[in-house]
């Protein structure tokens, strides 16, 4: 649209836009720039730095004492009840990534292809299914706490009569019941976000693609598996990652239908549970050893985040 | 079109099944909240009896009874000023931020970009020992202030991203004719670059909103004293206390999410934008 001034212009970079213009003068710069960076720095990136600090450190209260190099991640593993604590609770953060993966990013993923398109109702349907993700994680809890409270609870309730009393169940206050009845009310609020992701890839693959899979007579089926799927791997990549952030940072969900230790017996437990615990609850010396927790589950988290996003990219690549 | 129809016909049997698929699932979604929402019109005894049954009258004493007795209309303007607070500062300093880094490239501008975007990924909540000490150092816990500094904080790494990419596509010439004109800076990223980005402003603004005002870890750590917690921390406290009267404790989950739905209905467009954002078009 702007050719002209493009010819006129000798652009340093690309064409007309703003990238590559000359920088103001370094106090511009710095003004524009310092109130974002303090802000972020101060109460984002310095906290994350210090917590790697604090983490060889023994503490009394809050004040901090002598260093005492790696024994806070030792007593991580060592000291009673931690020890049995924390493999659990990871265990279930596992356990918590799996079924979503497997539930709510299938299911979001179903929904997608079947909303793909100009399917009359698309926009209700979307916004339907995403509404519950502006819910707060506690209102969530609670709200299915209710619904699934053994004596008064309406999904019991209706199943007894609807004829399905097999079915009625205390499902939160049975230990093995309980985490897998966690991991769909958290697929009941996050499933519209993977299915609006995948529809945003969908809506990527080109419709000439589409077709010439057609004319070579491929069915539904097969334009899914050969060619949207591989097509969607970016997008898989990111749902993936995303997940894995978000179950491994779980709290309010657990916490409002769990409790704060992840009853029943501690088979809703998870991670983000016990660093709480451990900081805010523990003893004198319980902001060493949480810093050493939040030092182990952040290099974890991001570690294989990082990783997961390489290698899809990886996979990303060989497809184009 | 006609292709559309024919296959309409052929598949038709498939395609009542989608619907079905389609509308069990909106109900799924749907009926708790419906459900929700009749219940608090109801009263507790009612809701025990039969907990799936229609109201026969409409009140709102229990919506009465939260906002009074369990201190609702303190929580709820708490979460106000709180989020609102946050989500303001933290746009404004985006903005300063994304505009140069998004339009122009100088020495470490590249390294500065990364650094913010970094934030995108980085389990926060984990550092919060040495920022509850660090803020307490500061006398900032217990505070209202101080909880605005961190979420402001927290919503830095996404309004950069998307206001950054937006910068970056406004034409060079705008900025130029300005300059020549002698307008400084300040005021060509004011007076015409602002403006410009608006649908973006909208995107980061509304999307920033809603996590913050559920969010209950901080405001669980950060606020001891009862007249300054939000909503989340609030009905921590209501949850235990009115444990057997149903009928307030729905109105409060009604109170506590009936902004952001309002926001949603108000703002559907921007919400998507910002769950969708970095993925295609």
């Amino acid at each position: 649209m702007t050719e002209n001034s493009e010819a006129k212009k000798k652009p340093r970079r690309k064409a007309n836009v703003g990238v590559g213009q000359s920088a103001p003068p370094w106090p511009t710069i710095i003004a524009f720039l310092l109130p974002a960076f303090v802000l972020y720095a101060v109460f984002m990136v310095w906290p994350l730095i210090q917590s790697m600090y604090f983490s060889m450190y023994e503490f009394k209260g809050l004040s901090r004492e002598g260093f005492v190099g790696l024994d806070n991640f030792k007593e991580l593993f060592t000291r009673y009840p931690l020890n049995e604590q924390l493999p659990r609770a990871f265990m279930h953060n596992i356990a918590f990534f799996v079924g979503t993966m497997a539930i709510q990013n299938t299911m979001g993923l179903l929904f997608a292809l079947l909303l793909y398109g100009s399917r009359k109702g698309k926009r209700f349907f979307q916004t339907v299914y995403t509404t519950p993700y502006l819910i707060s994680a506690l209102v969530v809890g609670y709200l299915w706490s209710l619904m699934l409270n053994p004596l008064f609870g309406p999904v019991n309730q209706i199943l007894k009569a609807i004829g399905l009393d097999a079915l009625a169940h205390p499902w939160l206050g049975d230990p093995a019941t309980a985490l897998p009845a966690i991991i769909l009310v958290n697929a009941w609020q996050w499933m519209g976000f993977p299915m609006l992701l995948f529809a945003a890839g969908l809506a990527n693959i080109s419709e000439e693609i589409r077709e010439a899979a057609r004319m070579d007579g491929a069915t539904r089926w097969q334009l899914f598996r050969k060619i949207e799927l591989p097509l969607l791997t970016p997008v898989i990549g990111i749902v993936t990652v995303l997940t894995f952030i978000g179950n491994f940072n779980a709290f309010g969900i657990v916490w409002s239908l769990g409790g704060v230790d992840g009853g029943p017996a501690g088979s809703t437990d998870v991670l983000g549970l016990v660093f709480y615990r451990t900081a805010f609850r523990g003893g004198i010396d319980a902001f060493g050893l949480a810093s050493a927790l939040a030092v182990l589950m952040f290099f974890f988290i991001f570690g294989i985040s990082t990783i997961a996003l390489k290698k899809f990219r990886k996979v990303e690549d060989q497809l184009t | 079109m006609s292709n559309q129809i024919a296959k309409k016909q052929k598949f038709s049997f498939a395609d009542f099944g989608v619907s079905a698929l389609l509308w069990g699932y909106a109900a799924v979604v749907l009926l708790p909240l419906m459900l929700v929402l009749g219940n608090t019109m109801r009263t507790s005894r009612e809701i025990f009896k039969n907990p799936a049954g229609l109201p026969t009258s409409i009140n709102f004493d229990s919506y009465v009874r939260a906002w009074q007795e369990a201190n609702f209309s303190i929580y709820f303007f708490n979460s106000l000023f709180i989020t609102v607070s946050a989500v303001l500062l933290a746009t404004a300093v985006s903005a300063l931020a994304a505009y140069i880094l998004g339009r122009y490239t100088f020495f470490g501008s590249k390294f500065l970009l990364a650094f913010f975007m970094a934030g995108l990924m980085l389990p926060f909540r984990l550092a919060i020992v040495p920022l509850f000490m660090m803020l307490n150092n500061m006398g900032l816990v217990d505070s209202r202030m101080g909880l605005i500094l961190v979420y402001a904080a927290t919503g830095i790494p996404f309004s950069i991203f998307i206001l950054a990419a937006f910068f970056r596509q406004l034409p060079q010439e705008l900025s130029e004719a300005a300059r020549i004109d002698g307008a400084s800076e300040f005021r060509i990223f004011g007076q015409i670059m602002l403006p410009l980005v608006r649908p973006a402003l909208a995107t980061v603004t509304v999307f920033q909103f809603v996590p913050l005002w559920n969010d209950f870890f901080f405001p669980l750590i950060l606020l001891r004293s009862t007249e300054k917690w939000t909503l989340a921390v609030g009905m921590t406290r209501f949850f235990g206390e009115f444990q057997t009267d149903w009928s307030t404790l729905f109105a409060g989950l009604v109170i506590t999410t009936l902004p952001l739905i309002i926001l949603f209905l108000l703002a559907t467009k921007q919400i998507i934008a910002g769950l969708t954002a970095g993925i295609g078009k």
